[in-house]
């Protein structure tokens, strides 16, 4: 990493790469380290997070009882299978400009990207981990005389949830890919707008700047998740096989 | 009037010219704490007729009749051990967890989880009640299942082949587990195996099947002395005698043309 950032630090220093393109990193982070004491950088944080957090929540109140409802019914399912793969494709981006016809260019919009974007994975995560349940475990809770309810919330869900587990990861990244998007193509407030300004502006550093956030931030919530899942899951062996190798 | 009466039960899978009989008129009765194994060739229909009796399967034809009331889903009075350890226990518990998972319904609160203690160290597993499953062997495992049957106090105690994927040792050290237990409480046990050893070794009584659609082929009466010994037991030339027997019995089922629909079974 650091042999890396030297690298590029005296090829951009040498101009062999011009530092209107690409800036020595020791700019860069001189222009972030500075961009932490103001009140912008950190708002725009706020709007690109409030994007994923609130779009990652409903989809999630979306997708998941949907979910398990299609997952439990075999003529559900087949019923929507058909719209679901057809809708499931369409890159939220396409729908931009119908987006911005209906809702304008604020928060509204974004949310809507970022909702859309995410449901699919959760839903289809949803409904296969509802339709592996084991069919013995079921026979063991029917034994027992559970009745359909009771089978459903003791038996078909905690065995769904390394599946929604795996949906909620993918759509957390998509979410934020969504919000970023939705700010650089539409202008609603974020750091998406703001790396746009900057580079319109000519602030090359800055524009930089705002894009390690971007990945820093990924990354975080990435993490945040994995480690989540490991203690929720820890009976489940994709965790157990992780634990094991450690 | 018996503890559990099996009356012409037939099953069929699928309809018009897809359908296939599973089993075919069974009748035959269980009487309190008597021990009967059902045996028969691969595929003869044994799984089916337990799921059937176990009230989780709905049969096309007959009635299976627990203390004098028909079974239309599974009783209160029935647990079931399912071959199938690993996935019959919820991997997300704990030993006394699972064991406690079917006494939720019963209503016991507190009570519940020292009774699911109790019945874990019945099966010898008093130390490892917070162990999940999967940190279990197969053995432990199917233990824990007994247990959580144990725990449910039935009076009939059902098995599909509870122990036909752990090895020699360890299964016959549950053989004896199962018949020490039904010694102490008095459960009446209806076991399905494909062991023909197993079956007179630990039966009072092997309902021998014919090959699908399966019927009854023979009752084999077991008077080997009590208690059993997987030494002692399996010395005697009785059980020699009726190993043979039920061996003999079986091989010609497996080796008889495939029944034709309308052909009698005897």
């Amino acid at each position: 990493m650091l042999a890396a950032l030297s690298v590029l630090e005296s090829v951009t220093r040498t101009e062999l790469i011009s530092s209107r393109h690409f800036p020595p990193p020791t700019k860069i982070f001189s222009t972030l380290a500075r961009e932490l004491g103001s009140a912008t950088l950190w708002s725009d944080l706020a709007n690109t997070l409030g994007g994923w957090a609130l779009g990652l929540a409903l989809a999630f109140a979306i997708a998941v009882p949907l979910g398990i409802v299609v997952g439990s019914s075999a003529l559900l399912h087949r019923l929507l299978a058909l719209p679901i793969e057809f809708l499931r494709p369409i890159p939220s981006v396409a729908l931009v400009p119908l987006v911005v016809l209906v809702y304008g260019t604020g928060f509204q919009s974004k949310l809507f990207l970022v909702v859309f974007a995410c449901l699919w994975p959760l839903l289809i995560q949803t409904i296969y981990g509802v339709q592996d349940t084991d069919p013995v475990a079921m026979d063991t809770a029917r034994s027992f005389g559970l009745g359909r309810t009771e089978r459903l919330v003791l038996v078909t869900l905690p065995g769904a949830v390394p599946y929604i587990a795996t949906g909620l990861r993918i759509s957390s990244s998509v979410a934020l890919m969504l919000a970023v998007t939705a700010e650089l193509v539409i202008g609603s407030a974020g750091l998406g707008r703001s790396i746009n300004l900057a580079g319109e502006g000519g602030a090359v550093e800055l524009m930089y700047a705002l894009i390690v956030v971007i990945g820093v931030t990924g990354w975080a919530l990435n993490s945040v998740f994995a480690r989540i899942e490991r203690r929720v899951l820890h009976w489940h062996v994709s965790v157990r096989r992780l634990e094991h190798a450690r | 009037m018996s503890l559990l009466e099996v009356h012409e039960l037939s099953k069929v899978y699928g309809e018009g010219a897809a359908a296939t009989p599973a089993i075919s008129e069974l009748t035959f009765a269980v009487e309190e704490r008597e021990f009967v194994c059902v045996i028969g060739p691969s595929g003869c229909g044994k799984t089916t007729l337990l799921r059937c009796v176990a009230g989780l399967l709905a049969p096309t034809a007959g009635s299976v009749v627990l203390r004098g009331k028909r079974v239309a889903r599974p009783p209160d009075e029935m647990a079931l051990v399912f071959q199938e350890y690993n996935r019959s226990l919820f991997p997300w518990m704990t030993a006394r967890q699972n064991v406690a998972f079917p006494l939720r319904r019963k209503r016991l609160g507190k009570q519940g989880a020292a009774r699911a203690e109790t019945a874990l160290d019945e099966v010898g597993l008093g130390r490892f009640v917070d162990h999940y499953p999967w940190q279990l062997s197969g053995g432990m495992q199917q233990r824990v299942a007994i247990a959580r049957a144990l725990a449910y106090q039935p009076s009939v105690l059902l098995m599909d082949e509870p122990f036909a994927s752990v090895d020699a040792q360890t299964r016959a050290d549950l053989e004896d587990l199962i018949l020490q237990l039904r010694q102490r409480f008095g459960v009446t046990v209806v076991f399905v195996t494909h062991d023909i050893d197993e079956a007179v070794y630990l039966g009072d009584r092997i309902v021998v099947l014919t090959r699908a659609p399966g019927r009854i082929r023979e009752t084999v009466l077991v008077g080997l002395p009590e208690p059993r010994d997987q030494i002692e037991t399996k010395a005697l030339a009785e059980f020699t005698r009726l190993r043979t027997h039920v061996n003999r019995v079986i091989k010609q089922e497996a080796a008889r043309q495939p029944a034709s629909p309308d052909a009698q079974g005897s």
